[in-house]
């Protein structure tokens, strides 16, 4: 196998770099998230001259950033994994029971799809929100219904193309139940497809909950995210920048990274680039 | 080098052309030398992968990124074609050396009038007005025979048939009066009937514009129609090369002998009886597709097949053979029901396999198996070939160790190693993948075996195997088999019975002998003609 490219190297162990941070990130604070220190309010971070005991900084109740951006980053990946996931079993699903039944059910659900895809989905998830108030469990939902359409209009096409197949037919022919055909001949063919929309819904869902929290609509105090955070030093911008400049890097980074990667996976997914590499 | 004969309009020394690293051989041709005298049809033959289109794509300049032209020379008036710059390579191809490909409806632009695109050559390459070019590309219609030209002119390329495609590509290759013509399979995906005329049409520009041809084909019975002389090709290097008696009569090498052993001939085999109860029994079956439908009108309904019956018995072999649109396949997955048919009722071994329900239907599917045309595709590309053949029995209850056990089996009865069970599709050729299919089909032990084209895609060397396969897995199996092909030589070979499909119906139906001796059908006879080789045969 070709090694892959230099940034897709780097992208990838950044993205490790996060996930282990995400996961083991508190040993480099003593402070818990919430943990307020009155008397050391907007100290610049310790190697600008700060407190020595704040590597980056405190925010305006004295909260540690460090501890802050761990638990922030903690709660933005699994909300993003969450929805991710979400999203893309309820998409494929749909996209499978469309390409299966055909008709008027086909019709339907690609009504649906067209009808989300014609909404900028902000609107309709500030209309929610504003409706059922907030609550994690909505708000991982919410994030599962963006992007569910990309999935379930992908997944209809690549699975359409793929069940006109020989091979499929062939497998009919055997007396195989649809069940089998689409869970054992079908999905393995169509996963690379699904898998590199994945990657690239993952970074858009990072940035709707970015902005979602940046208003004040997505994850609530006490809890915080990256967004919140991002949002809280949108005031302090003048006076106290990296309180707004740390999160704001690590989701340029996170995202960028995912992108990378998505496209790689791509390329290295792609049936047209397999004969060369075998 | 200036071994330039008289005589020659091109001549190639020692032609190699490399492949990138990795791949099966270091060279894609390896020292081509041969010369195109003028007026002459030259044609190179050879199997997939012999290196006859990167020959032609050398000489045309139109050789893929990734291969790159080692040595030799190709001689082309008094210039070396190899050592051009872009300007000059401009001003030869199109203009005194033409191409035509083998897929004429996707050489040609779909959004332009098939007019506009021959006209499109005059425009860049002459100063010609309007209305003369206009003129122009009708004499140019006229030449190759189109039916219609003032019509045909403003018509699309979809709404022309195969045949009319290419012969438009032809046209736009002889706008410029070239003094070559190379023409890469151009018969190739074109029906029998019309191959012989656009064979009957080259011969014709041969002789009226005296154009030289380099023919590449894989096909002896067209060699046999068209050539002046001959090249053999195998893995990139010309074996043999001499005139058409030379080398169709008295070959020499013994691998142009093996590939003239292996063209199929019109020839009957020996007739077997069958009697006892019949396995497939179709009555009545008809499929009608609906076209041009919109939201006012329902469309005009279009029979592919009308009104169908057909009869196997154990053992036998029935021949469906017609052209493309003549509706055979269609007729095979509507007994196989890939497809429903709109009327009519199967019987298969006694069962009503046309009123089953789906699941009796699933149930009943190990009874009627298929093999398809293309072994690339019907192959599961991510499943292990054994795991493939071993599926079937699975399905229908075998437990996996059996089941195994079975695919280990057959994968030795269709002549491959036992050990390959654990590898994939792509690690196969096209020949080695059909036998999978084979063993896939078989693994089911099904009393009918439908084969939906499945020798047309193989070389002929290829194909002489597979169909032999054929018939020993039948003599051992006694399955029936219903063989459906647009070439009735290989029909011949291997029928009990040949039915011919035209526009939906079987329209004659008798044994090979009977057919090639005494059709009793315009059609069949027609048919008959068109084999490429035809006149050349043995009587038989």
């Amino acid at each position: 196998m070709r090694r892959p490219p230099l940034t897709v190297l780097i992208a990838l162990i950044f993205l490790a770099f996060v996930i282990a941070i995400a996961i083991v990130g508190n040993v480099f604070s003593p402070y818990a998230h919430t943990d307020q220190n009155l008397l050391a309010r907007l100290k610049p971070p310790s190697f600008l001259g700060g407190d020595p005991r704040y590597l980056l900084g405190t925010d305006r109740l004295g909260r540690d950033m460090v501890a802050r951006l761990v638990f922030g980053l903690r709660m933005s990946v699994m909300v993003a994994i969450m929805g991710t996931v979400l999203g893309a079993l309820f998409g494929i699903m749909l996209g499978f029971v469309a390409a299966h039944f055909r008709g008027w059910v086909e019709e339907t659900i690609m009504a649906v799809v067209d009808f989300q895809a014609s909404l900028p989905f902000i609107l309709i998830a500030l209309t929610l929100l504003a409706f059922f108030g907030n609550s994690l469990t909505l708000f991982i939902i919410l994030m599962g219904l963006h992007g569910w359409e990309n999935y379930a209009r992908l997944t209809r096409g690549v699975v359409l193309s793929a069940i006109s197949q020989p091979y499929a037919q062939a497998v009919r022919a055997l007396g195989a139940s649809p069940l089998r055909l689409y869970s054992r001949h079908i999905l393995p063919n169509v996963a690379s497809a699904l898998i590199v929309q994945l990657t690239l819904n993952f970074p858009q869902i990072v940035l709707l909950e970015t902005a979602l929290s940046f208003l004040g609509l997505g994850i609530q105090p006490p809890s915080t995210s990256l967004g919140q955070i991002l949002g809280d030093g949108r005031d302090y911008l003048s006076n106290a920048w990296w309180i707004a400049v740390w999160p704001g890097t690590i989701i340029f980074l996170t995202t960028l990274s995912m992108s990378i990667v998505g496209d790689a996976l791509r390329d290295y997914l792609d049936p047209t680039l397999k004969r060369q590499r075998t | 080098m200036n071994d330039h004969p008289p005589g020659a309009v091109i001549s190639l020394r020692d032609v190699s052309v490399s492949l990138p690293e990795g791949s099966d051989r270091k060279y894609a041709i390896r020292n081509v030398s041969f010369d195109l005298k003028a007026g002459e049809i030259l044609c190179v033959v050879g199997e997939s992968g012999s290196g006859k289109s990167v020959t032609a794509q050398a000489i045309m300049g139109l050789l893929p990124g990734n291969l790159r032209c080692e040595s030799g020379s190709i001689q082309f008036a008094g210039r070396d074609l190899l050592r051009v710059d872009d300007t000059e390579r401009r001003a030869i191809t199109g203009r005194q050396i033409a191409m035509i490909f083998q897929e004429p409806t996707a050489a040609l632009n779909p959004v332009f009038r098939v007019g506009d695109l021959v006209a499109e050559t005059f425009r860049i390459h002459t100063k010609l007005s309007g209305t003369q070019i206009r003129q122009k590309v009708l004499d140019l219609f006229r030449e190759v025979r189109l039916p219609e030209p003032e019509r045909l002119y403003n018509n699309y390329p979809h709404q022309l048939s195969g045949g009319q495609c290419q012969r438009v590509m032809i046209a736009t290759a002889l706008a410029l009066q070239p003094q070559v013509l190379i023409a890469d399979e151009p018969t190739t995906a074109l029906d029998v009937t019309t191959q012989a005329q656009i064979l009957k049409l080259l011969l014709d520009l041969r002789r009226e514009t005296g154009t030289s041809i380099i023919f590449i084909t894989h096909d002896f019975g067209v060699v046999a129609e068209l050539a002046d002389r001959v090249a053999v090709m195998r893995h990139g290097e010309v074996v043999e090369i001499g005139t058409h008696q030379q080398v169709l009569q008295h070959p020499q090498h013994d691998y142009t002998k093996a590939l003239i052993a292996a063209v199929p001939k019109l020839e009957a085999g020996a007739p077997r009886t069958f009697n006892g109860p019949a396995v497939l029994q179709a009555t009545h079956i008809r499929k009608s597709f609906r076209s041009g439908g919109n939201f006012f009108s329902r469309g005009r309904s279009v029979d592919a097949v009308a009104d169908v019956d057909v009869t196997l018995h154990r053992g036998e072999t029935l021949g469906l053979v017609g052209e493309s649109g003549s509706g055979k396949s269609t007729l095979a997955q509507c007994i196989i029901r890939l497809i429903d048919p709109n009327a009519g009722e199967i019987n298969i071994d006694g069962v009503r396999f046309s009123d089953l329900d789906k699941k009796a239907l699933r149930h009943a599917r190990a009874k009627i198996q298929i093999v398809f045309q293309d072994p690339y595709s019907a192959l599961d590309p991510r499943q292990k070939i054994g795991e493939a053949i071993a599926e079937g029995p699975m399905i229908h209850g075998m437990y996996g160790g059996e089941a195994r056990t079975r695919a280990r089996s057959l994968l030795k009865d269709v002549g491959l190693d036992p050990e390959a069970f654990d590898r994939y599709p792509h690690e196969f050729s096209g020949g080695q993948r059909q036998r999978i299919c084979i063993a896939r089909a078989l693994a089911l032990d099904p009393l009918l075996l439908i084969a939906d084209e499945a020798v047309s895609a193989l070389d002929v060397s290829i194909q002489a195997q597979i169909l032999e396969l054929l018939a020993k897995l039948q003599k051992e199996r006694a399955f029936a088999m219903l063989f459906i092909t647009h070439d009735l030589r290989v029909a011949s070979k291997i029928c009990d019975r040949i039915a011919v499909m035209r526009q939906g119906r079987i329209i004659e139906q008798a044994t090979p002998a009977d057919i090639l001796l005494h059709p009793q059908q315009d059609y069949t006879r027609e048919l008959l003609a068109a084999v490429p080789g035809a006149q050349h045969r043995e009587s038989a």
